[in-house]
């Protein structure tokens, strides 16, 4: 019996949703999570609203358990997590601007997305009319020598925009404060009416290089909403791709962290890789990044060429160790990134935070793992963890999982079973929930369907969202001028996380 | 009529090295892109940024004062003077006599006070710590400039770089060890003050690690063209200082004809062109490092010079 099965025995479970239990609880039960997730008992994998409830994705993580707890709010309140629990924070802040429900005694009532531009305020909930836009307060860190740097939205490189306020004493930074949602492009408002195609396809969009992850999120919370069995060759095509990308992004990855410490070598063999993975997918599967392939009930093509894969994982098997090499014996390099950006593990605990971010700092968890998704269940891989939190731990973690990648697609080509790829999907309601581990961490999708098929309310939770607070956190105390190389390491979607 | 040909040639060497400075940084990124696999742009790339930017308007900051406009035309004068009295082909500069190496640390020293005022000028927040940062590195950059000027004017018995360059061509040099710490510690100078891997990196686009950029980085059109010009002319001085003094062969001595001012200018371009390569090698190889390593870097230069000072005295004395 887990503490999360505990927690939510108050409640009134909800039958309509698969995989995991949804339970309506009330306000007290509600709090109670809270403070379970304060004790951390148990862990916040998302937390979304709709135009009268708010909905908490929890995981017990010991026991592997995860739920959906769901509390009606009428009168446009809810108590609030981020009071307790740091990273409901910004979540909460978000409901509030795209739903309109308030976190009751949140210690953070400004604005998030909506920077005061909006045609409409609320657009999921009430749709209120466009208020004054109001000067947004940056938290105040006060004392003899400091001063404030603004950084951003718009930077020197062509790069995802994002607004950084530092505030520095001479190099050292004191504290930083991120401000995001210069690029909500409205995408949970688009999905909301939509068909379950046309709401894939916006899920491919999310954020463009996690697009197969985003894909085959959307697609298996939809498929669980209809129960609907996709065939088991389309399971293995989709773990094709989904590795396929994470090479090719964490190629690309190692090599950019590199050069932010000015060592261009690392950056253009790395880029001559991650190339290869492209053309590779672009000759499998007609698309470099192989955007709108995987659809709710399948995929949308069978695979043209495996032997294009072989050939690959035999190139990058052959060089990727050189370029380890070169990353390992380039003392200069290796002083940059060690010790520089450490993220404390119990931090990577508290706010959840998936992928190469969380294992860098001792969190053991994997989507593919736990929850768990076919067809990693029937192959062997290793999730590499390690447990300094720095840069350097963040660049070794991908380098790792490089390695099990190629594994991965060699063991996927060699056991592949064959038939049919697609099936059709009913056109009926129900409600589905999916983690799936896209290469920056776990993205959760949330969907509600009405008894048309068409998406009532779909939440796409982005990794980004528990590892934005800690770039904060690892930057303090480190120079301005490793700001971008801790950044960089970190790499969080601004698109995935502003929607 | 001596007088008129060493005018020509210290015209002749003036204008080599503004016209000959783009080249020069256009070989050594082509050197870079070539080492990184990549064809990289035409080596006369720079000259034709430099044309473009001259033809594009200034945007000037609101509270732009004069001395952000004087900043550019101010920093290039003092950069190309400082590299005009650095003899590259012939040694018979005419400024030479009028100047030492102490006035070009102090033309460069000037260049440099300049742009770091016009960095803060505006009050950008990069414009500030790339000048906070530029100035910290000065600050240790010069006196180790100084220490190797002091080891070579020791051995020469003169601060004048012709004389130096006429001493170390002479049998007299022979095999020293101040020289060797001198040469050491001049490289790290070099690399520091033109700003390049690992001390700063001029191909950077993240605002946040820059040094230079981040000082120039309010500046557009001819003010940007000229502060372009002048980094570069600041890289071949530093090479052509390298050149003149550790490998003084083939410059032509003071008074000799033309044939000599040529063979040394063909050895003087095969010796800036060996130069690029090698640092553009050195760059290939090494990770920027970080801001607060930059002193230890330098104090070891500074170290290197002392120490190349203080041999000659214990030589001396016993």
């Amino acid at each position: 019996m887990g503490t999360l099965r505990e927690a939510l025995a108050t409640g009134a479970p909800v039958t309509t949703q698969a995989p995991w239990p949804r339970v309506v609880v009330d306000a007290a039960g509600w709090s109670a999570l809270g403070e379970a997730l304060a004790e951390g008992a148990l862990g916040l994998s998302g937390l979304w609203g709709e135009a009268e409830a708010v909905h908490a994705a929890l995981f017990d993580e010991p026991a592997a358990e995860f739920a959906v707890a769901t509390l009606a709010c009428p009168e446009g309140r809810f108590p609030s997590l981020g009071r307790r629990h740091a990273a409901a924070i910004r979540p909460e802040r978000a409901i509030r601007d795209l739903v309109g429900l308030v976190a009751q005694a949140a210690p953070d009532d400004r604005p998030w997305l909506d920077h005061g531009r909006w045609p409409v305020r609320a657009p999921l909930g009430r749709k209120l009319p466009p208020g004054p836009a109001a000067p947004y307060a940056f938290l105040p860190a006060e004392g003899e020598g400091l001063h404030r740097m603004a950084v951003g939205p718009v930077h020197a490189g062509i790069i995802e925009p994002g607004h950084f306020r530092f505030a520095v004493n001479g190099e050292t930074v004191v504290r930083l404060e991120t401000r995001l949602g210069y690029t909500h492009k409205g995408i949970e408002a688009l999905m909301q009416g939509a068909t379950i195609e046309h709401a894939a396809c916006l899920a491919g969009r999310v954020s463009g290089d996690s697009t197969v992850a985003y894909a085959l999120a959307f697609a298996r919370a939809a498929e669980a909403a209809l129960g609907v069995a996709v065939p088991e060759r389309a399971h293995w095509l989709r773990a094709l791709m989904a590795e396929l990308e994470r090479l090719a992004n964490h190629l690309g990855d190692i090599g950019a962290i590199c050069n932010d410490a000015g060592f261009a070598l690392m950056l253009t063999h790395c880029a001559i890789l991650r190339e290869r993975v492209l053309r590779t997918a672009d000759a499998c599967f007609g698309h470099r990044l192989m955007r709108d392939l995987v659809v709710p009930g399948g995929v949308a093509l069978d695979l043209a060429a495996p032997a294009g894969v072989h050939d690959l994982c035999a190139e990058i098997g052959r060089q990727f160790p050189r370029l380890v090499a070169l990353y390992e014996g380039t003392a200069s390099l290796q002083d940059r990134t060690c010790g520089t950006g450490v993220v404390a593990p119990g931090l990577a605990r508290r706010f959840a935070a998936g992928g190469y971010i969380g294992r860098a700092s001792g969190r053991d968890f994997d989507a593919r793992r736990r929850p768990g998704y076919p067809p990693y269940d029937q192959l062997r891989f290793e999730v590499p963890v390690f447990e300094n939190g720095d840069v350097d731990a963040r660049v070794w973690v991908r380098i790792r999982e490089v390695e099990q990648s190629l594994s991965l697609l060699q063991q996927i080509l060699l056991a592949m079973p064959g038939g049919p790829v697609r099936v059709p999907l009913p056109l009926r309601g129900g409600e589905g929930v999916a983690l799936v581990e896209g290469f920056r961490g776990d993205i959760l999708v949330w969907l509600s369907l009405d008894e048309a098929g068409r998406v009532r309310r779909c939440h796409l939770r982005d990794p980004s969202w528990f590892q934005w607070p800690l770039v904060e956190a690892a930057i303090e105390g480190n120079i301005v001028a490793d700001f971008p190389l801790c950044n960089k390491s970190f790499n969080c979607s601004y698109s995935g996380h502003d929607l | 009529m001596a007088l008129i040909r060493d005018l020509a040639a210290q015209a002749a060497e003036m204008a080599l090295v503004v016209g000959a400075a783009p080249l020069v940084t256009g070989f050594l990124r082509k050197c870079k892109a070539r080492l990184t696999r990549r064809r990289g742009a035409s080596v006369l790339q720079p000259y034709r940024d430099l044309l473009r930017l001259l033809r594009k308007d200034v945007v000037l900051a609101e509270n732009a004062s004069w001395l952000f406009r004087a900043a550019p035309y101010l920093v290039f004068a003092a950069t190309w003077v400082a590299a005009a009295l650095v003899p590259t082909f012939g040694g018979g500069l005419l400024f030479s006599w009028s100047a030492d190496l102490i006035a070009i640390v102090a033309m460069l020293g000037s260049a440099r006070f300049f742009l770091a005022l016009a960095g803060m000028d505006v009050g950008t927040a990069f414009g500030g710590i790339g000048a906070s940062r530029e100035m910290m590195i000065g600050s240790l950059a010069e006196p180790a400039m100084l220490m190797i000027i002091f080891s070579l004017a020791l051995l020469a018995g003169s601060t004048q770089l012709s004389v130096i360059a006429a001493f170390m061509q002479s049998p007299a040099v022979g095999l020293r060890v101040t020289l060797g710490l001198a040469l050491a510690a001049l490289l790290i100078v070099a690399i520091a003050e033109s700003g390049r891997i690992p001390v700063d990196n001029p191909a950077t686009h993240l605002e946040l690690t820059m040094v230079h950029e981040a000082m120039v980085l309010e500046y557009s059109g001819r003010h940007l063209a000229l502060l372009e010009l002048a980094s570069w002319v600041k890289l071949l001085l530093y090479l052509s200082l390298i050149a003149c003094v550790f490998v003084p062969w083939g410059v032509a001595p003071p008074g000799s004809g033309w044939l000599a001012h040529l063979l040394g200018a063909g050895l003087y371009a095969g010796k800036i062109a060996l130069a690029c390569a090698l640092l553009a090698v050195f760059e290939m190889t090494i990770a920027k490092m970080r801001v607060f390593r930059v002193p230890n870097f330098l104090g070891a230069a500074l170290m290197l010079g002392f120490l190349g000072a203080m041999l000659l005295f214990v030589s001396r004395i016993i």
